[in-house]
């Protein structure tokens, strides 16, 4: 039995010794080094570029927009973003050239002696002024990206009923992904072809913007995953920008060229999560229970399309929260701005919604009088019900016992009585509980499965092994193991007779992105299924040498009857001797009645919900105004752990990140301009900062997951940054609206506080 | 310039500018490449190395600085191919996940456990607030040293 244990890490050994591989490890015969020339001004256009006539440019390679073969665009949803900049600067650090040297020293050097001028315009750089419309527009009339209208029920009518309407802003910031391994990426140039490796989650998203770049068939560009030092969604759409440079470079110089980004470009240039403003109008019976809701979402998406259709998607869906309201019209829009293209960050719009659904539960619990506790109860979803979009929750539902299990680890009830009437201590530190209550669809949303059809296989080698064919990538989150685990479960043989092959456009099947908390319950039940198909294969040839119909494969023999026939290394060799190579691709498709209607943004947006919910025990001192998170529980509904150590690890780190959210991470602008783009001044949570956690899995099974997984990737980002949040209106009577609560912010509420008082 | 001094127990002798970090030094001359760069400022610990006994971020000191001292990095902490318990317990607690920072880790953990074989929490916090982990929430990290110390 291979699921549901703790199995070491595939790839562990290799990561506890330094003999890992990262892409800034790799060193090639001939390789050059590469770096990106960015404009520096937030909005305007190139007027001219010269390079120094007195440097010796002989060593250096240089390339611009002309150089590139096929069209000048980043391939994602809209052909909008170029890949080097033409005339037109749309965000401070755009690229703009590429330069590469023998050394980074010569590289650096030779980017000291390059001159850009411009002639700027006036930037948009707020989601206010992308919908003041009072300067040059960006994007299309509007600046408006993209929009949604979820509309349920009637909100006239509920707010008819309504015995109360409550109404509430909350502001999302900007965050950094920050994995510790910076972006980067070689290039090696081949005859008509191009290899490129490096730091990435979704090797396809990488070859099918290289294939149009340069104009390449399918079999000419190969793109190889290098172990890579975190994603968090930071590495899901930009490293095709960072690819089709070190690509282009490499092209023209007809040798390898490395680009590793030091953490000011990366911290500067890469993507980021949208930063939002979210409104609720809440109309609610005197008991609680909500009759209407209107919910207007308005995220930053920066410069270009990119991700944020889909970002403002996933916003949309989930901003009720895990809530009944038969009544509900959901608006929103993203915008365009001259800051760097928001995009990838994991919960992919959900953590901004979060944070504006549970304080707007706080804030009406608050005006009612009643506890917030009670609240929720009274309105959470649960099996039977139906979410905003009109879907009916049929299975795996794990709502009410992960509120259950984290009030009563927590003693949530007992913790809330005790502060609420506590006097502050002799230091002058007051201590408060929050409770947060959230979901996450797993998978793409909507159609987007169906469509994507999502590839992965297994082969049976001669060496008696099973070894995975995925395009997924393992990035920390322990994909490599769990597909090994999901595999040997399947097929009935040792963890260890299973291995990856490690994603390679040449060698393994589109499986979609890593992203969306799909590699698992998606990706993972494909593997699945492809194993099946394997070991039937394998059934129908052991029944056919044996005479054995019955025979079975457990435990690494096949066996019929009591018998044991044969063991599966033995049967393995043999049937690839005679058949050739057993290779078993298995695609995935929606579970039976999914239905998503695309026009009306109705029906099941997922296939399930992944349920979360979160206390947070807060220390605030109120002299300094300084929050200290002493401890947070939480349970979590992930449906099967294939691995529970693994995905108890997977809940801790996303719930420290959404402290990090909620607490400390915050972008200092000036003019389109990141001005801390240095871990020395973007501060993300150390050791000290973390707060001891007590996680709970719960285990929902889901019927359509392989051995009854869902997602959990993503869902621990939800529910850190409202629990703390309210945790600090328990300790201080201080209501936040806007993340990070820094001491500042802190104090400005407080102030409200007093002055309303 | 020639600078020698002594890595994982081997003397090594390298020629290189005075100033060039200790980091560089390392992954490209001696083609020890566990020890990472993160951020190039001494905030992140990736590139944690021990110095005669004590934890360095290797990007802030130039080659000349380190002469006939004795360093440790993460490749020497396995023998024979043999992980350390150190190693064993971040494998088995879960204490690794991208992997980026844990050489790193291993390091600061490695120094804290030869001054202080019996670390509370506490300490535990306190000796690898140095070093950032963006995957674990030091959940894991914490559990892997307690575990090593145990077994000390």
């Amino acid at each position: 039995m291979a699921v549901g244990q703790n199995v070491l890490r595939k790839e562990g050994y290799e990561k506890l010794t330094g003999a890992a591989r990262y892409i800034d490890d790799i060193t090639l015969d001939g390789m050059m080094y590469g770096k990106t020339i960015r404009a520096k001004i937030a909005r305007g256009r190139i007027t001219s570029v010269s390079f120094d006539a007195g440097f010796d440019w002989s060593r250096i390679v240089r390339c611009d927009c002309r150089d590139i073969p096929g069209k000048n665009y980043v391939l994602l949803i809209e052909n909008d973003q170029p890949l080097l900049v033409e005339s037109e600067v749309r965000h401070y650090d755009e690229p703009v050239l590429l330069i590469a040297a023998d050394t980074r020293a010569e590289v650096e050097e030779a980017a000291r002696h390059i001159r850009i001028e411009y002639e700027e315009k006036e930037p948009i750089l707020t989601i206010e002024q992308a919908l003041a419309g009072e300067r040059e527009v960006l994007y299309g009339a509007d600046n408006v990206f993209k929009r949604f209208l979820i509309a349920r029920g009637d909100t006239d009518e509920g707010f008819a009923q309504a015995d109360r309407i409550i109404e509430g802003e909350y502001r999302v910031p900007h965050q950094e992904q920050l994995y510790i391994e910076p972006q980067g990426m070689i290039a090696i140039p081949g005859d008509g072809s191009l290899t490129v490796m490096g730091s990435m989650q979704c090797p396809y998203y990488v070859h099918k913007a290289i294939k149009q770049l340069f104009n390449l068939p399918d079999e000419r560009a190969i793109v190889i995953q290098t172990t890579t030092g975190g994603g968090f969604g930071g590495k899901e759409e930009y490293p095709s920008t960072i690819a089709a440079h070190a690509a282009l470079l490499a092209h023209k110089a007809r040798r390898p060229v490395k680009i590793i980004y030091d953490r000011a470009e990366d911290i500067s240039a890469t993507t980021k999560r949208h930063p939002g403003i979210v409104r609720h109008r809440t109309g609610v019976l005197s008991n609680g229970r909500l009759v209407a809701s209107e919910i207007d979402i308005v995220l930053d998406g920066g410069a270009y399309v990119t991700l944020t259709p889909v970002v403002l998607s996933r916003a949309s869906i989930h901003a009720l929260g895990p809530y009944r309201c038969d009544n509900v019209r959901i608006t929103a829009r993203a915008v365009a701005t001259n800051t760097p293209p928001n995009g990838a960050f994991r919960g992919f719009g959900a953590p901004q919604v979060a944070f504006a659904y549970e304080m707007q539960m706080e804030r009406i619990a608050a005006e009612l009088g009643i506890d917030s506790l009670e609240l929720r109860r009274l309105n959470m979803l649960g099996e039977g019900d139906i979410t905003a979009t009109g879907q009916r929750l049929t299975w795996s539902v794990g709502a009410q016992d992960v509120m259950n299990e984290a009030v009563s680890r927590s003693r949530y009830v007992e913790l809330k009585k005790d502060a609420g009437a506590a006097p502050a201590t002799a230091d002058n530190k007051r201590r408060g509980v929050g409770l947060a209550f959230f979901f996450h669809g797993a998978g793409f949303t909507g159609s987007g499965e169906a469509r994507m059809k999502a590839a992965a296989g297994i082969e049976i080698t001669a060496e008696g092994r099973a070894r995975v064919l995925a395009g997924s990538t393992e990035i920390g989150q322990g994909t490599q193991t769990i597909f090994c685990q999901i595999v040997a479960e399947e097929l009935g043989i040792a963890f260890d007779q299973v291995e990856v092959q490690e994603p390679d456009t040449s060698r393994v099947p589109d499986s979609g992105p890593t992203v969306a908390s799909r590699t698992c319950m998606v990706v993972g039940r494909v593997v699945q299924m492809a194993a099946r198909d394997a070991k039937q294969r394998l059934l129908s040839f052991v029944a056919e040498a044996f005479g054995a119909p019955e025979a079975e494969l457990i435990e690494g023999k096949f066996v019929a009857g009591g018998r044991e026939l044969a063991e599966f290394t033995d049967v393995a060799r043999d049937y690839v001797e005679q058949n050739g190579k057993l290779v078993a691709i298995a695609r995935y498709a929606s579970p039976p009645g999914v239905e998503w209607d695309e026009d009306s943004y109705s029906g099941d947006a997922y296939p399930v919900f992944s349920w979360g919910a979160e206390v947070a025990e807060v220390e605030v001192d109120m002299d300094t105004f300084e929050v200290t998170v002493l401890k947070i529980t939480t349970a979590q509904d992930i449906g099967r752990a294939i691995h529970p150590l693994l995905a108890a690890g997977q809940i801790e780190g996303g719930t420290l990140q959404a402290v990090g959210y909620g607490l400390l991470e915050e972008l200092v602008w000036d003019r389109g301009r990141i001005v801390n783009n240095r871990l020395t001044n973007y501060i993300i949570p150390t050791s000290l900062d973390a707060p001891e956690m007590e996680t709970v899995i719960i285990e929902k099974e889901y019927p359509h997951g392989p051995f009854g997984a869902k997602g959990v990737g993503e869902l621990p980002m939800n529910g850190a940054a409202p629990a703390i949040a309210a945790a600090v209106f328990n300790a201080t009577g201080a209501f936040v609206t806007e993340i990070p609560i820094t001491p500042e912010r802190l104090q400005m509420a407080l102030e409200k506080k007093a002055v309303k008082e | 310039m020639s600078i020698q001094f002594q890595v994982n127990g081997t003397a090594r002798e390298v020629d290189a500018p005075p100033m060039k970090r200790l980091l560089d030094v390392l992954r490209e001359d001696l083609r020890l490449t566990g020890t990472k760069e993160g951020c190039g400022e001494g905030e992140c610990g990736a590139c944690s190395v021990i110095i005669d006994g004590e934890v360095i971020n290797s990007c802030l000191v130039p080659v000349c600085q380190v002469a006939q001292t004795r360093i440790i990095t993460v490749e020497g902490l396995a023998s024979d191919g043999e992980l350390e318990p150190l190693q064993r317990a971040f494998l088995e607690c879960g204490g690794a996940q991208c992997g980026i920072c844990t050489p790193g880790m291993l390091i600061a953990a490695r120094a804290l456990l030869d001054m202080n074989s019996q670390p509370t929490r506490d300490e535990i916090k306190e000796a690898i607030a140095g070093n950032l982990c963006r995957c674990t929430g030091y959940v894991k990290i914490i559990d892997a040293i307690e575990q090593a110390s145990k077994e000390n």
